[in-house]
C-alpha cells in the first residue's frame, strides 16, 4: 500500500543526493544540477502532501506551478552569470570564485 | 490488481528519480550528468501521475525537460575550454567525507521525522478535473502570486539578456 | 595680647635690605619679652595655658584649628628663639658682607624665624606639624645656601631626606592620634590621656608614641638619624648658630615636652627615650674626639647636648631638659658665632689643626669661645653648670646605669671642647694665617651672648625656673652637692688632661692616636654609618628598583602586549572560515542546520516516545 510516507521519503533521498551534489561539485553548472534535483525533490514533497492531505484543494500544486517557475527563471538567470564569468575569468571552477572573503 | 499495478509504476518510477539523481552528482561527465538529469526529470513526471496530478506532470516535462535541461546542456558546451575542464569531478579543497556526512546525516534525520510523525490522511476525494480547478485558483485566490510570478520571468528574461550581452566599456 | 601674637604669623619675607628684616627681629624679640612678662604678671601656668583658636579646617570626623599656645614652655622658648634670631641677624650683617645672595639669605633667615615661632605656639598636632616641615624646608635651603658648592647641594639633600623618614614616623604617629582620640588639640588630648590609659592600657599608645618620637629622631640629630647634622655645616656659619644649635634642633625636644601629657603616661615609651638619648650623646661624644674641622666638632657636640635634653625628657624631668635646652641655645649659639668669626678671620681654613695661637689677635673672640667651653664643660658658675646638673640629678634618681653614661660623657665633653679651644687659640701661631678680629656687627651678638652664657644658669636657678616650667607639681630641687662636685672635679680634670696633651705637648697626640689606632680610626670616620647607609640605599632601593623594573619589563609589558596581541591572534583565526568559497560557506551552514535539528529532535518527547518503542 503505497502511503505518503513512500513519496517523502523518495523526496528526501533525492534532495540528500542533491545536497551532496551541491557541497561537492567543481564546477558551477554541478552546483546548478543539484540544485535543480533538490528543488523537484521539494515539489515532491509539495504535490504529495496535497494529495494525501488535503486532496480537495489544489494549493500543493500550484505551489509547485510557481516552484518551476522560479527554477526556471533562476537557471536563465544563473545560466547568464555563467556565461559572464567564463567570458571574464575564463573558468567555471567553483573554487576559484573566492573574491568575496577577506 | 489495480494496488499492485500502482505499487509497481511507483517503485520503478521511484528508481528511476534516485538512480538518476544519484548519477548527476556521481558522474564526471558534465553531459552525462545534464541528461541524467533530464532523466530524473521525466522520473519526478511519472511520479506526479502517480500522485494523480496529471497537468503539473506535463508542465513538468514541457518546463524541466524542455527548457531547462536544454538550456543546462547548452551552458556544459558552451563553457568549456578543452575535455579536461569539461569533468566535473569533486573539488579538492572539499573534505567529502564530511560532505556525505552531513547530507547522509541530514537524509536520516529526515526519514526519521518522517518515520515518526503521525500524518492525517484526508479521506475527502481528489478532484477529477485538476487543470480547470488549478486555472481557477490561479485566476482568483492567488492572483497576485501569478502576477508575480510573471513579473520575475519578465525580469529573469531582461537580466539573462543583459548578463550575456556585457555592459559596454 | 593673643592679637599682638598673630602678628608673628605674618612672613616676612623682605627682598632687598637686611635692615628690615633686623627690625623685624628686634620687633618680635620685644614682642616675645612682653609675652614672658605677661604670663608671669597673668599666673599663666603650665596648668591653665593661655589658648586662643581660629577654626581652621572643619570636617566630619576632623576639625583642626590654628592658634596661639602660652604657657612658661613656650614663652620660654619665644624669648629663646628671637633673641638667637635677632644676635645671629646682626651678626650676619658682617659675615655674609659682599656676598651676592645677601637678601635672599636674609630672606631665608625670617621665614625660619617665623616657622618657628608658629611651631612653638601651635595648638595642636597639625599645626605643629605644619610649621615641623616648613622649619625643615628653611633648613633646606639654608644648608643649600652656597648652592654652586656640590657639597652643600649634597648636604642639604641629605638632611632633608634624613629628617624625612622622621617625619613619616611622626606623620604616621599624629594619624593614629587622630584615630585614637578624635582630636589633635594639645588641650583636649591631654585631658583623654588618663582615661583612655585606664581603658585600654599603654601598648599600643606605646607604639603611637614612639612613631611620633621619630620625628625628634629626625629632626633632633637623635642616633640613627643624626647623620645630617654634622654635614649641615655646609651653611654659612650663622646658619649653623641659628638652626642647628639653637633653635630647629630642639624641635624635636620641645615636640616631646609639648606632648609630655602623652610620654609621661607610657613607662615603655619613656625608658626608650631616655636610652636613645644617652646613647646618642655619648655616641657624639665619642666622634668629636678626633674630628679636625672646627665646625663638625661644635656640630657633634650639638648631637651630644640633644642627647642630654631627650636624656632629662625620658627620666621625666621637663625642667631639667628645658633649663639646658635655654643655656645650650646661648653657649652654643655662642661658639659658632665665635667659630664663624675664626673663619671669617682666615678663610678657606677649617682643620684646627692649622690654627693655632689666635689668642693674640683675635682677643674677643678668643674670650667668646672660653667662655662657650667652659659653659659647656659645666663649670660653675656659668650656665652650663646650673643645667647640666639639673639633668644629672633628675638621672640619678632615676637610673643609675644612665647616670654613669651621663657622666663619663659630660667628662668627654670637656675634654675635646678644651681640645678645640687649645688648639685653636693657644700655642705657637701657624707662619701662613694673617687673622684679623672679627668687625663690630660680629662682635656685638659675640658680647651678648657670652654674657648670657654666664649668667643664664644662675639667674633661672636663683628664680625658681622650676616653678615655671615643669610638668606635674612642683618640685623644688635644690642643688644636690656630690653631684655638683663630682662632675665639676671630672670637668676640670678632662680639661687638665686636654692641656697636657694638646698644649704643653707632654703626652703626645700622635702616640695615644696610634695606641689606640682602631679606636680612633672608628671614631674619625664616625663610626663608617655613613658609609653603611649609602650601601643600604644602593642594595635595597635601587635593588628594589631593579626588579621592580623587570617585572614591569615581563609581566606588565608581557600582559599588555599579550591582551593587545589578542585579537589580532583571533582574527588571524576567525579568518580562515572567510575563504570565499561557496561550497564551504554552504557546508557550514548546512551542518549547522542539522545540528540544529537534531538537537532540537533530541529534545522533543516524539523522539523519547521512539527510544521508550513507540510506532508511527
Amino acid at each position: 500500500m503505497i502511503g505518503l510516507t513512500h513519496f517523502l521519503t523518495v523526496a528526501a533521498m533525492v534532495f540528500g543526493i542533491g545536497l551532496y551534489g551541491v557541497l561537492s561539485k567543481r564546477t558551477i553548472v554541478g552546483i546548478l544540477m543539484s540544485i535543480e534535483l533538490m528543488l523537484n525533490a521539494v515539489n515532491i514533497n509539495l504535490i504529495a502532501f496535497s494529495r494525501f492531505v488535503t486532496p480537495e484543494v489544489l494549493t500543493g500544486q500550484i505551489f509547485a506551478i510557481f516552484t518551476i517557475t522560479v527554477a526556471a527563471a533562476e537557471v536563465a538567470v544563473g545560466m547568464a552569470m555563467i556565461f559572464r564569468v567564463y567570458y571574464d575569468r575564463n573558468t567555471v571552477h567553483a573554487a576559484r570564485l573566492d573574491e568575496m572573503h577577506w | 490488481m489495480s494496488e499492485l499495478a500502482y505499487s509497481i509504476a511507483f517503485y520503478i518510477f521511484a528508481a528511476i528519480t534516485v538512480a538518476a539523481a544519484f548519477g548527476v552528482v556521481t558522474k564526471s561527465n558534465l553531459v552525462h550528468s545534464a541528461l541524467l538529469m533530464a532523466l530524473c526529470f521525466i522520473g519526478v513526471s511519472g511520479l506526479y501521475v502517480l500522485l494523480q496530478a496529471d497537468f503539473l506532470a506535463a508542465v513538468q516535462i514541457l518546463i524541466y525537460n524542455g527548457a531547462i535541461a536544454i538550456v543546462f546542456v547548452l551552458g556544459t558546451m558552451l563553457t568549456r575550454r578543452s575535455l579536461r575542464h569539461g569533468t566535473n569531478d569533486t573539488e579538492a579543497n572539499i573534505p567529502s567525507k564530511i560532505v556525505t556526512l552531513v547530507s547522509g546525516l541530514f537524509v536520516v534525520v529526515t526519514l526519521g521525522v518522517i518515520a515518526t510523525t503521525t500524518w492525517h490522511y484526508s479521506s475527502k476525494v481528489i478532484v477529477e478535473d485538476t487543470p480547470s480547478l488549478l486555472a481557477q485558483l490561479i485566476l482568483t485566490d492567488y492572483m497576485v502570486v501569478m502576477e508575480v510570478g510573471a513579473v520575475l520571468l519578465l525580469a529573469a528574461m531582461i537580466g539573462a539578456i543583459v548578463l550575456a550581452k556585457g555592459v559596454e566599456e | 595680647m593673643g592679637f599682638i601674637i598673630v602678628g608673628f604669623f605674618l612672613r616676612r619675607l623682605p627682598i632687598l635690605a637686611a635692615t628690615v628684616s633686623v627690625c623685624m627681629s628686634v620687633i618680635s624679640f620685644v614682642l616675645s619679652l612682653g609675652v614672658g612678662y605677661g604670663v608671669i604678671v597673668n599666673h599663666i601656668t603650665v596648668d591653665n595655658p593661655l589658648i586662643q583658636r581660629v577654626p581652621w579646617l572643619s570636617i566630619a570626623g576632623l576639625h583642626v584649628d590654628m592658634g596661639v599656645y602660652i604657657d612658661p614652655i613656650s614663652a620660654m622658648m619665644l624669648v629663646i628663639v628671637t633673641l638667637v634670631a635677632l644676635m645671629v641677624q646682626i651678626y650676619s650683617i658682617g659675615y655674609m658682607r659682599g656676598d651676592a645672595g645677601f637678601g635672599r639669605f636674609f630672606a631665608y633667615l625670617s621665614l625660619f624665624a617665623s616657622a618657628m615661632l608658629g611651631l612653638v605656639i601651635a595648638v595642636n598636632f597639625v599645626q605643629l606639624f605644619v610649621f615641623w616641615e616648613l622649619v625643615g624646608l628653611c633648613s633646606y635651603l639654608l644648608i643649600g645656601y652656597y648652592f654652586h658648592k656640590i657639597s652643600a647641594r649634597e648636604a642639604a639633600k641629605k638632611a632633608f631626606i634624613t629628617t624625612r623618614i622622621g617625619d613619616f614616623g611622626l606623620l604616621v604617629g599624629i594619624l593614629f592620634l587622630q584615630i585614637l582620640f578624635g582630636t589633635l588639640d594639645f588641650a583636649q588630648i591631654a585631658s583623654n590621656v588618663p582615661l583612655y590609659v585606664a581603658q585600654h592600657g599603654t601598648n599600643l599608645l606605646t607604639i603611637v608614641a614612639l612613631l611620633l618620637f621619630l620625628g625628634p629622631v629626625g629632626k633632633s640629630g637623635q642616633f640613627p638619624l643624626h647623620v645630617w647634622l654634622p654635614d649641615a655645616m655646609e651653611g654659612p656659619t650663622p646658619v649653623s648658630a641659628l638652626i642647628h644649635a639653637a633653635t630647629m634642633v630642639v624641635a624635636g625636644v620641645y615636640l616631646i615636652a609639648r606632648a609630655f601629657f602623652l610620654f609621661s603616661a607610657l613607662p615603655n615609651a619613656m625608658e626608650v627615650i631616655a636610652w636613645v638619648g644617652a646613647f646618642t650623646a655619648f655616641f657624639a661624644a665619642s666622634i668629636a674626639f678626633t674630628q679636625r674641622d672646627i665646625k663638625r666638632i661644635l656640630a657633634y657636640s650639638t648631637v651630644s647636648q640633644l642627647g642630654y635634653m631627650m636624656l632629662a625628657l625620658g627620666v621625666g624631668s621637663v625642667t631639667a631638659s628645658m633649663f639646658h635646652l635655654m643655656t645650650h641655645a646661648f653657649f652654643k649659639a655662642l661658639m659658632f658665632l665665635a667659630a664663624g668669626a675664626v673663619l671669617h678671620g682666615l678663610p678657606d681654613k677649617n682643620d684646627i689643626f692649622e690654627m693655632g695661637g689666635l689668642r693674640h689677635k683675635m682677643p674677643v673672640t678668643f674670650a667668646a669661645m672660653t667662655i662657650g667651653v667652659l659653659a659647656i664643660s659645666g663649670i660653675p658658675p656659668f650656665a652650663g653648670f646650673f643645667s647640666k646638673d639639673e639633668i644629672l640629678l633628675v638621672v640619678s634618681q632615676v637610673s643609675m646605669p644612665l647616670y654613669t653614661i651621663a657622666v663619663v660623657t659630660s667628662f668627654m665633653t670637656a675634654f675635646y671642647m678644651a681640645r678645640l679651644l687649645i688648639v685653636v687659640f693657644c700655642g705657637a701661631e701657624k707662619p701662613d694665617n694673617h687673622p684679623h678680629e672679627a668687625p663690630m656687627s660680629m662682635r656685638i651678638p659675640l658680647v651678648v651672648l657670652g654674657t648670657l652664657a654666664i649668667i643664664g644658669g644662675y639667674i633661672p636657678y636663683a628664680t625658681h625656673f622650676g616653678d615655671w616650667v615643669r610638668f606635674g607639681p612642683v618640685s623644688h630641687e635644690g642643688l644636690n652637692w656630690s653631684i655638683a662636685a663630682t662632675s665639676t672635679v671630672l670637668s676640670i680634670l678632662a680639661i687638665s688632661l686636654a692641656w697636657f696633651i694638646y698644649g704643653s705637648g707632654k703626652v703626645s697626640s700622635d702616640k695615644l692616636s696610634r695606641r689606640f689606632s682602631t679606636v680612633y680610626k672608628l671614631s674619625f670616620h664616625k663610626y663608617y654609618i655613613d658609609e653603611f647607609y649609602l650601601w643600604i640605599n644602593h642594595t635595597f632601593v635601587d635593588g628594589l628598583a631593579k626588579m621592580l623594573y623587570w617585572l614591569e619589563l615581563y609581566f606588565v609589558e608581557g600582559a599588555v602586549n599579550g591582551i593587545g596581541g589578542l585579537p589580532v591572534q583571533l582574527g588571524n583565526l576567525v579568518r580562515k572560515a572567510q575563504t570565499g568559497k561557496l561550497q564551504q560557506y554552504g557546508l557550514i551552514m548546512f551542518g549547522a542546520i542539522l545540528i540544529v535539528v537534531v538537537w532540537l529532535m533530541l529534545l522533543s518527547p516524539l523522539f523519547k516516545g521512539v527510544l521508550s518503542g513507540g510506532g508511527y
